[in-house]
């Protein structure tokens, strides 16, 4: 249980911000799965990013995250490749999060001890996560037979109990209940409002409109739109986020 | 019929009264293959890990080899160990043939391709399954590969009881470099195929007998593991 021990309070680590990518350039057989001119996360708030199923979101997000090399380009965290080691105030929910094979307290513990917490130190710092979460009951379960919204949770917590700088959610409300997706959504505004820069993939446009600063708009692997929420949902620029926002499919 | 009879009640004479001749056959036994899946697993641990991490131009071709090798027969394996070992051979100096050291050799060769293939594919299957998040963690390569071997505990466990199953139960290769001498070399297996041949059914049946209970045990075994395996990641 004590297999993860790593030097250096996460306290001393380098900011990760700003964020930034150019030229971007994925590929697979033939067709083009990433192409991003150029793109800086910095400043403070909330981004939302939105687009049609397969758009490239869930992509962006992992390249941005250092997880997948593109074919051309780069991105850098604060001016250097991507380096977890070196920036461990950074934290991410995948997808489909990935659970490790012991408790839901374990899990905490485990990303705690992993930005360098020690063991007393992690287990405060998980009760305290789980306690806000409202996850606590579930402590002591085995976090592989939680439900599909309460991994999410899980998955949220614990990305959220490191206490990232930065931190990139993927659709992190998709299985939740209405009570929960509330909770949810006070948990991610609250490390918003606490200077948490965060980006959050996000299908539920009322979603995007409730917990957005600003609207990235993804068709095809390409930004098309990058603007203030209210601007983007009032005044649209361009005729694919129109139909976007009306609801029509996009292909 | 009547000889079998008498000859199964012998046998259970034997394993009952813990016949210090079976016992010392089988504790022979149980010490060499335990040897051999300890030193087989150093070596074929790292082995299936490294496999499984790392992309280097030829790794198709060495898992398809180990893999290939898991199916190595005994017999051979024996006739290779002795070559090395006899007085002609590489390590023909250092006087191992017909020893248990030379039994372990043979049986470490036959289990090792086991583990290193089962692990390799474990914790491949693992690495797709974790690598990402792991990452995310912030974790190197090698507490990445530790964390692994833990989420794959029950597996790679596994992995070494299958081992084990193997060389206890293999006779070609230890008979080869062992040579089945009373009270040095003979294991439960040569020491059944010897008294199976000499008409002593009795002290064969009650080996054979010992061997199925061990072979039933490290499937329940395995069967217990799965459950476990089952339990931390579903249940
Ligand atoms: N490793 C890969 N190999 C091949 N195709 C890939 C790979 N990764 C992603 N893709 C493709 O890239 C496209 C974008 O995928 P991505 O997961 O980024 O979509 P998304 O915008 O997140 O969609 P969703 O809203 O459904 O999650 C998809 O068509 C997907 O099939
Ligand atoms: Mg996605």
């Amino acid at each position: 249980m004590h297999e993860v021990v790593r030097s250096g309070p996460q306290a001393a680590a380098k900011p990760i911000l700003p964020v930034s990518a150019e030229r971007l350039f994925v590929r697979r057989k033939g067709r083009v799965l990433l192409d991003i001119e150029a793109l800086t996360i910095g400043g403070r708030g909330t981004t939302v990013l939105v687009g049609p199923n397969g758009a490239g979101k869930s992509l962006l997000l992992n390249v941005l995250a250092g997880l997948r090399a593109p074919d051309s380009g780069r991105v850098l965290w604060n001016g250097e490749p991507p380096n977890r080691q070196r920036y461990c105030r950074f934290g991410m929910v995948l997808q489909r999060p990935v659970l490790l094979r012991r408790s839901v307290r374990a899990n905490v513990e485990f990303a705690l001890r992993a930005v360098g917490s020690s063991a007393e130190q992690a287990r405060a710092q998980a009760h305290r996560a789980l306690e806000a979460a409202g996850l606590l009951a579930l402590a002591n379960a085995s976090a592989r037979v939680l439900s599909g919204g309460e991994m999410q949770r899980l998955a949220l917590t614990r990305a959220l109990a490191a206490g990232p700088d930065l931190l990139f959610l993927d659709e992190p409300t998709s299985s939740l209940d209405p009570a929960s997706m509330q909770t949810i959504e006070a948990m991610v505004r609250n490390a918003s409002e606490d200077g948490m820069r965060i980006v959050l993939i996000a299908h539920d446009l009322a979603q995007a409109r409730r917990l957005g600063d600003e609207i990235i708009f993804m068709h095809r692997g390409k930004i098309v739109e990058h603007a203030p929420t209210d601007r983007f949902f009032g005044a649209p620029a361009t005729p694919e986020a129109q139909a976007f926002i009306a609801g029509k499919i996009l292909i | 019929m009547q000889d079998f009879a008498a000859s199964f009640f012998e046998a259970f004479r034997l394993v009952l009264g813990l016949d210090p001749g079976l016992i010392e056959i089988v504790l022979l036994s149980l010490k060499v293959s335990m040897t051999a899946v300890f030193i087989a697993t150093i070596i074929g641990l790292p082995l299936g890990a490294f496999l499984a991490v790392t992309r280097f131009p030829g790794r198709g071709i060495v898992i398809v080899t180990v893999t290939a090798l898991m199916g190595l027969p005994p017999v051979v394996v024996g006739l290779v160990v002795y070559m090395l070992l006899s007085n002609a051979g590489a390590l023909g100096p250092l006087q191992l043939l017909y020893t248990p050291t030379a039994m372990i050799i043979a049986q470490t060769v036959l289990v090792v391709p086991i583990i290193a293939a089962l692990a390799r594919q474990t914790l491949e299957d693992l690495n797709g399954e974790y690598r990402d998040q792991l990452m995310l963690f912030g974790l190197g390569s090698l507490a990445r590969l530790r964390t692994l071997l833990w989420e794959g505990r029950y597996s790679l466990m596994t992995a070494l009881l299958a081992g084990f199953g193997r060389a206890v139960a293999e006779v070609g290769a230890v008979i080869i470099v062992g040579g089945n001498i009373n009270h040095v070399t003979r294991v439960m297996t040569t020491a059944i195929a010897l008294e199976t041949s000499k008409g002593n059914l009795a002290l064969a049946l009650g080996l054979g007998l010992i061997l199925v209970i061990i072979a039933f045990a490290v499937n329940a075994l395995v069967f217990l593991l799965r459950a476990a395996a089952e339990r931390s990641a579903y249940a």
